[in-house]
């Protein structure tokens, strides 16, 4: 579910950046000033172990598929949303440098989806209200079960909204969506039975674990407010941005002047257009149903000369890589 | 498993490379991540249907990895792993998209099939920048240039616990994994299992914390990881990052690959 940096345009990876590195810089502002020292090696090794559990794959009944932990809400639970936040941050960190999932400019979206939406809006406007003041089984249970779903359909969401929004794939809203949203009720409902079975065997085998979510209330509901706000506004600029063109690209055009290359006339255009017929090794080819006339036009030369670009730079490699070897 | 298996150890491999030492290891942190940031975000402001113009883009990692001796197969099989959520959802392009754009000899090719090459040639050019940014500069390298670029500390202090447990943990769990497989008889693992086994290891690594935490106490651990090397940021990082600022500038601005094919090719019209 990583959000990359090829599905998304500058202005959405942006707007998602911004957002997410704000709620990560109030949370690190918190957690430094709420929690004691000892939380802080905690954070990072229950990162680590989030990380590690994603090795144990199970089987699940009647599918013939395996699953494994996701992690954010187990996280939420254990640590508090604002340590919990930072912690599934920095493993999107890792896995953007380290595996290549995702990337640097799909990050903040990456930690909006599955850091802030499950941390932020499923924890304390599902989980705890189900969970607090009840010890009983059937409650506890719902909880998990029902925090884990919201957490990742409002990251499904999320990535629907992020890939639509950038225009990189032909998939249409309603489908994306009608395909996304089932997929992760699926994967909810797994990710809700491991999380609960795991909680369920710490509460036995450490019955104190319960006080180690960091204190609640009153400034959560602060914190969710501005997060629907950050949502709805990222939403409303993303989606005008993306109906008018990207904000660079649109830059870019001005600069530029003119998309297409100019036409070779006199000069000193004039003798490369000499050059250009003696050289002209694809002197006459043609094209049909161009949507745009001078995008398609310029479709072929682009072939050719993306082959020469490719051939330019594995030489340049290669010449490189022998100066090195003979250093 | 043994598919993330193999991924972690390649994570050991990934740190032996970053502590190298080269001209381009010994530049400024800093440089380099705001380099490869400028990279992908050039790369990612091309429109859905441009393949041409992305192609000379490739010159930044391949020159990395080459002077900060990446290996290339090594290279390769880390984009390869990242390749197939993008695909999966680039996949339908082709399909909702037939309207045919060019003509290449008998074959038409639909602004589907553009969109859908422009975005693997996209993932390709961004993955492989983030591998080598860091096969050049290490983790350690890159937590630091965070914090000194104004990522809050707490949160640079808790990515690069991350990164050293990280190893810990794993070994820990691959051989709970090995010893259950060597009991359970070709079982495979049910999610009431998990619990259970996956729990022990959350155990463990709890009390690891603790006395992880004490041992850092003693040394004088205050929420800050210092280092000894502070490089600062002088003429060849300044000289570095502006070069390829300025060259993804112009390769931006510039269609290259559609300039020489034109002069190959005889002119647009």
């Amino acid at each position: 579910m990583h959000m990359a940096d090829a599905l998304i345009s500058p202005a959405v990876g942006g707007i998602f950046w911004s957002a997410s590195m704000t709620a990560v810089a109030r949370s690190s502002r918190k957690v430094q000033q709420d929690l004691d020292g000892s939380r802080i090696p905690l954070m990072g090794v229950l990162a680590a172990f989030v990380f590690a559990a994603q090795m144990i794959n199970f089987s699940i009944p009647g599918t013939g598929s395996s699953g494994h932990l996701g992690g954010s809400l187990l996280l939420a639970i254990l640590l508090g949303p604002d340590a919990a936040l930072l912690a599934i941050a920095s493993v999107l960190v890792v896995q953007a440098l380290f595996f290549a999932d995702g990337g640097l400019l799909a990050l903040g979206c990456n930690i909006f989806n599955l850091g802030f939406l499950p941390a932020f809006v499923a924890y304390p406007l599902v989980y705890r209200p189900l969970a607090a003041g009840s010890d009983g089984r059937l409650r506890q249970t719902l909880a998990v079960l029902l925090g884990a779903l919201a957490a990742l359909q409002l990251g499904a969401f999320g990535v629907v909204l992020e890939t639509v929004l950038s225009g990189r794939t032909d998939l249409p809203f309603r489908g994306f969506l009608l395909v996304m949203q089932p997929i992760h009720l699926a994967i909810g409902v797994v990710e809700g039975m491991v999380t609960l079975a795991l909680l369920t065997f710490l509460r036995k085998a450490r019955p104190e674990l319960p006080q180690l979510a960091g204190p609640g209330g009153v400034t959560r509901r602060a914190a969710v407010a501005l997060g629907l706000l950050a949502l709805l506004l990222g939403g409303w600029v993303a989606w005008y941005a993306s109906k008018h063109p990207d904000g660079l690209e649109w830059a870019i055009q001005r600069i530029a002047g003119q998309q297409a290359l100019p036409p070779a006339v006199g000069g000193w255009h004039g003798r490369l257009a000499q050059v250009q017929a003696g050289t002209a090794v694809l002197p006459d080819y043609h094209f049909r149903g161009s949507r745009e006339g001078s995008r398609a036009a310029t479709s072929l030369a682009g072939v050719a000369g993306g082959l020469l670009t490719l051939l330019l730079v594995a030489g340049t490699g290669w010449i490189l890589h022998l100066r090195k070897r003979r250093t | 498993m043994a598919n993330l298996g193999d991924r972690f150890r390649d994570l050991g491999r990934m740190d032996t490379m970053g502590s190298r030492e080269s001209g381009l290891h010994r530049l400024d942190p800093r440089a380099k991540v705001l380099a490869t940031a400028a990279f992908a975000l050039a790369v990612s402001s091309f429109g859905r249907y441009e393949v041409a113009g992305l192609l000379p883009f490739m010159a930044f990692p391949v020159s990395l990895a080459i002077l900060g001796e990446v290996p290339g197969g090594y290279l390769l099989k880390r984009i390869g792993l990242a390749l197939p959520f993008v695909l999966l959802l680039g996949v339908l392009n082709p399909v909702l998209d037939r309207e045919v754009l060019l003509q290449v000899g008998p074959l038409p090719i639909t602004g589907g099939w553009l969109s859908f090459l422009s975005m693997a040639l996209k993932l390709v050019l961004t993955a492989a920048s983030a591998v080598v940014l860091v096969a050049i500069t290490s983790m350690d390298g890159v937590c630091q240039a965070l914090e000194r670029l104004g990522m809050p500390q707490v949160f640079v202090v808790q990515i690069g616990f991350l990164h050293r447990y990280t190893f810990v943990l794993v070994e820990e769990a691959a051989r709970m994994l090995r010893a259950r497989e060597l009991r359970s008889n070709g079982h495979d693992l049910t999610h009431r299992e998990f619990g259970p086994l996956a729990g022990h290891l959350l155990l463990r690594t709890w009390d690891r914390a603790q006395r992880i935490h004490q041992a850092m106490l003693a040394r004088g651990f205050e929420g800050e990881v210092h280092l000894l090397r502070r490089p600062s940021f002088g003429l060849q990082d300044a000289l570095f990052l502006g070069a390829w600022c300025v060259a993804f500038l112009v390769l931006r601005l510039v269609n290259l690959p559609l300039l020489m094919g034109t002069l190959v090719s005889g002119g647009a019209q």
